[in-house]
């Protein structure tokens, strides 16, 4: 069932941002639940190399169910640390558990203010109509 | 936008619903796509395809007309036979695929993809005035269940009261009390049927062969299953802007019963066949201008999915491409200069920037364990 955790940060373009308890510069993104649900089974995720530079509301990566292909776009604008390397073998992680182990990538922001224009769970909930 | 009679079965089953050529219908159940596509590789799927139209030809001209029109040589069809064509215009541009049953002698039915239905009907009555014929429009009186896999036969077998009709012919039988034209053919590679039947009888048809078992899928499952076995798919692989010898449908045409665009394709076909030996021929064009192309499978080499649409370094497009549930890699199909055509050329496909090799591969890219 649909759920968008009170602990992330939301994109109008069905993507959440969780902030490193660990590294106040560090974010971790993925895909929300409503963005799985549409796509289908996942069965391919092309993510960016380390160190590429991601920007706010400009797509970074690709994911694929088997009928189509949906950009992701950046919640948040930085450099990309880590990438989940786990999704290679497993990408329908992210339609199990899409705030859990199907995360997509950690950067490090550029412009922590940026988080500010994000929506939290209310209102992103909101956008969805439901 | 139109439903089928089965609109409510989809909607209880949780089914995402698409607009599909101005039909409401199920693109895939809560299992997902893999699943309906393993489940009609390994055992049975049912699909609504009612949006499927048809087309009665009836008359002491019937045969005449559509020889005139169709581009296999209908005299063949023996009555309860049923057979694969193309629909051409004039310069060889391909109007649409269809399957034509030859129900009674003098009576015909062929079907149409929805996209096309209204288009075809058009073609087919513009050209019919010259012969002794009724045509039928017959959309809406006919719902078609496509029941495919290899326990397929078996579990509508069990329904029916006489034998199930040989591969390719067809005949009418009662499927559970129901009057259903039994037709052995499908768009799978699997063994399997086709049901042609009222549509007040639909709901009950489907409930009993999901109840004995049958696994609804939806469009979704339809398209990766008849890439694998390399069907064509018209608005993907077939167009009016190639001709059926491009698209590698050269063996259903057969250009000496004179049918509309048979010139052009002679004109293909020979060109084809003396290709790089000699100047003589007449140049060949696509029903574009441009010059031939021809329709190859490939599989890509690595990760990735190519897409319709993707263009292909060196000339030519991806037509249809998808995650082969089956065989785990990127397929698909696409138009290729003659030159790139050869089995276990390396392609290289531009997937959104990025160049993913594919490797030309001989269809069918699945073949059914036998």
């Amino acid at each position: 069932m649909s759920s968008y955790p009170d602990d992330l940060l939301y994109h109008p373009e069905h993507d959440w941002a969780r902030l490193d308890a660990d590294d106040p510069d560090v974010a971790v993104l993925g895909i929300t639940w409503f963005a799985q649900d549409a796509l289908g089974e996942v069965v391919f995720f092309d993510p960016p190399s380390p160190g590429t530079i991601v920007h706010k509301d400009e797509p970074y990566a690709e994911v694929e169910s088997v009928k189509a292909v949906s950009d992701v776009v950046a919640p948040l604008s930085g450099e990309i640390v880590e990438v989940n390397e786990k999704l290679a073998d497993s990408p329908n992680a992210i339609n199990e558990d899409p705030y859990g182990e199907g995360w997509l990538v950690k950067v490090r922001m550029s412009d922590p203010t940026e988080r500010e224009a994000l929506l939290d769970a209310d209102a992103y909930s909101a956008t969805l109509g439901a | 936008m139109r439903r089928t009679p089965l609109y409510n079965r989809h909607v209880a089953a949780g089914a995402k619903l698409v607009d599909f050529a101005g039909w409401e219908m199920p693109v895939q159940y809560p299992d997902g796509v893999r699943a309906e596509h393993m489940a009609v590789r390994e055992r049975c799927g049912i699909f609504d395809v009612s949006h499927m139209g048809e087309i009665e030809t009836v008359g002491p001209d019937a045969e005449a007309l559509l020889q005139r029109l169709l581009s296999n040589d209908v005299a063949k069809i023996a009555i309860g036979g049923s057979q694969y064509s193309v629909l051409c215009d004039e310069r060889g541009g391909v109007l649409d695929d269809l399957f034509t049953y030859r129900l009674e002698p003098e009576r015909y039915l062929t079907v149409t993809n929805a996209s096309n239905h209204e288009r075809d009907l058009a073609w087919f009555r513009s050209y019919a005035g010259d012969f002794d014929v009724e045509l039928h429009d017959r959309i809406d009186d006919y719902a078609m269940l496509a029941v495919q896999g290899p326990l397929a036969r078996e579990l509508v077998q069990a329904i029916s009261d006489a034998p199930l009709p040989a591969r390719m012919t067809t005949a009418m039988r009662r499927l559970a009390g129901a009057e259903a034209l039994v037709c052995a053919t499908g768009y799978t590679g699997e063994d399997g049927v086709e049901l042609l039947l009222a549509p007040g009888d639909a709901s009950a048809l489907w409930d009993e062969l999901c109840r004995r078992g049958a696994t609804p899928a939806g469009l979704a499952a339809r398209d990766t299953l008849r890439l694998e076995a390399c069907f064509h798919l018209y608005g993907n692989d077939l167009s009016l802007e190639r001709n059926p010898i491009e698209a590698g449908l050269g063996w259903c045409c057969r250009e000496d019963t004179n049918f509309i665009g048979s010139q052009a394709i002679r004109v293909a076909r020979t060109a084809l066949s003396s290709s790089g030996a000699s100047s003589h021929a007449e140049p060949a064009v696509s029903p574009s201008g441009r010059p031939p192309e021809r329709l190859i499978a490939f599989e890509i080499d690595g990760q990735g999915i190519a897409r319709q649409g993707n263009p292909i370094v060196g000339g030519g497009t991806v037509t249809s491409g998808t995650l082969s549930p089956c065989l785990g890699v990127g397929i698909g199909m696409a138009y290729v200069p003659a030159e790139h055509a050869t089995l276990g050329t390396v392609l290289q496909i531009d997937v959104r920037g990025k160049i993913r090799p594919a490797i030309v591969k001989q269809k069918p890219l699945y073949r059914k364990a036998s």
